[in-house]
């Protein structure tokens, strides 16, 4: 007998993945985003490298937004959110398993691809590794404080804007030093302290973002 | 197993409001265990919100409710809302087996194998959600009160979108649970079930909200 949590985790990652889940929209967007940054600004190697990290960066936190106006009205709408409630289930526990589904179904893939438009933005290949570590914590961070924004919008038709409104603000924490980290680690300076804190971003989101995602829902159901 | 649920439901002084408008006040009623509720009333008197209540999604703006149950387990409601909880891109079996896992079935494929046959959609087990009609729909919403035994049953108007082969499906299923001690409450219109206990949604609207409908 398994844990409902872990039942509706693997329930939605395969929902993610199969057809109109849209977990490959974001993934698209990234790459898209970043590969029109080079025809935009010119392929001036200089001007990529003084660009390529604050737009990788912002184009990580927007295409991380992308997948969170479904991520709880979906479910809202089609009655699932009520079955779920009324089973007796948690909505901490709920919360956790849906944002961790999204994040391993597309904020994974828009980690992994990160280093190759950093190489492709004229970053040094030596600092894949880094990139590779700032862009998993910035998109964890991403996805645990756009669940709130979404758990919160759930309840109102076409709550993107209010989504984007209550989570954006968020975000600047996780942005400041995230980007931080990828322009001292292309200028040859220590990362060190603004990737930890980058990770500490993503650590307090996943351990509060649950709960107050959780208390949302709640309240959309009300 | 004559009882295998013992639970008993007692409101107290039970009101809803929604929005700015009382939609009933005043609602005290005991439920023995085995019985059904049939909630009767117009449209928009308040009997979803009623089942919403009961079923711990809506907050009531007063009043007590009171489960009267030997365990402390709260795992114990089955809710099937007007809405049928279908995932369009995933078959019936899944949703089926999705739904028997989450609810802690021990043989999840088995049990919903099973409850697929109860239903009459096991020769549609590997048909998307987008593909069922809205009656094979409410079927598979009932696949979840077949697998996993729940003590109360929250029904919102259950023979809604059903043929007439599973309407008489529904009153056996509810008539077994009624045999087994589970409890019963459905919002309904037409004909109703047997030895029903009625509830008049329109006897607790307030009176004052009564007067200005008219007047609007």
């Amino acid at each position: 007998m398994a844990n409902p949590v872990v039942t509706l985790f693997f329930r939605e990652l395969r929902l993610a993945w199969s057809g109109g889940g849209g977990a490959a929209l974001p993934v698209g967007f990234y790459a898209g985003a970043a590969t029109l940054t080079p025809l935009a600004l010119g392929p001036a190697p200089d001007l990529l490298r003084a660009a390529g990290p604050g737009i990788l960066f912002i184009t990580l936190a927007l295409a991380s937004l992308l997948p969170m106006e479904r991520l709880f009205q979906a479910d809202l709408e089609d009655g699932t959110l009520d079955a779920l409630g009324a089973s007796g289930a948690n909505y901490t526990g709920m919360a956790l398993a849906k944002t961790s589904a999204h994040w391993l179904a597309s904020g994974l893939p828009l980690s992994l691809i990160a280093p190759v438009l950093w190489v492709m933005l004229q970053g040094p290949g030596a600092a894949v590794g880094v990139v590779l570590a700032c862009a998993l914590s910035g998109s964890l961070a991403f996805f645990f404080i756009g669940a709130i924004g979404a758990a919160l919008a759930a309840g109102v038709r076409r709550g993107g804007l209010l989504i984007a409104l209550t989570a954006l603000p968020l975000y600047a924490p996780a942005t400041i030093f995230g980007a931080s980290a990828l322009y001292a680690v292309s200028e040859g300076r220590d990362f060190g302290q603004a990737l930890n804190l980058c990770m500490a971003c993503a650590m307090a989101a996943v351990a509060l973002g649950p709960f107050a995602a959780g208390a949302a829902l709640k309240t959309a159901l009300d | 197993m004559a009882n295998s649920f013992t639970i008993a439901l007692k409101l107290d002084d039970l009101a809803a409001v929604r929005g700015y408008r009382t939609l009933f006040e005043g609602m005290s009623l005991a439920l023995d265990p085995g019985s059904l509720l049939e909630l009767r009333g117009l449209n928009g008197a308040g009997k979803s919100t009623f089942l919403r209540i009961l079923a711990g999604l809506t907050r009531p703006a007063a009043g007590k409710i009171d489960w009267l149950c030997a365990s402390e387990d709260h795992a114990f409601r089955h809710f099937l809302g007007h809405l049928d909880a279908i995932k369009p891109q995933e078959t019936v079996r899944q949703q089926a087996m999705f739904w028997a896992s989450f609810l802690g079935v021990a043989d999840s494929r088995h049990s919903a194998r099973e409850a697929l046959k109860v239903v009459g959609l096991a020769n549609r087990a590997d048909v998307p959600g987008r593909g069922l009609s809205a009656g094979q729909r409410r079927r598979l919403a009932l696949t979840r009160l077949v697998m996993a035994p729940r003590a109360v049953w929250l029904l919102d108007e259950p023979l809604a979108a059903l043929d007439a082969d599973g309407q008489t499906m529904v009153r056996d299923l509810i008539k077994d649970h009624r045999k087994q001690g589970g409890l019963v409450i459905a919002a309904m219109h037409g004909e109703g079930f047997e030895n029903a206990q009625i509830l008049d949604m329109g006897e607790f609207t307030p009176r004052q909200s009564a007067v200005t409908d008219e007047v609007a």
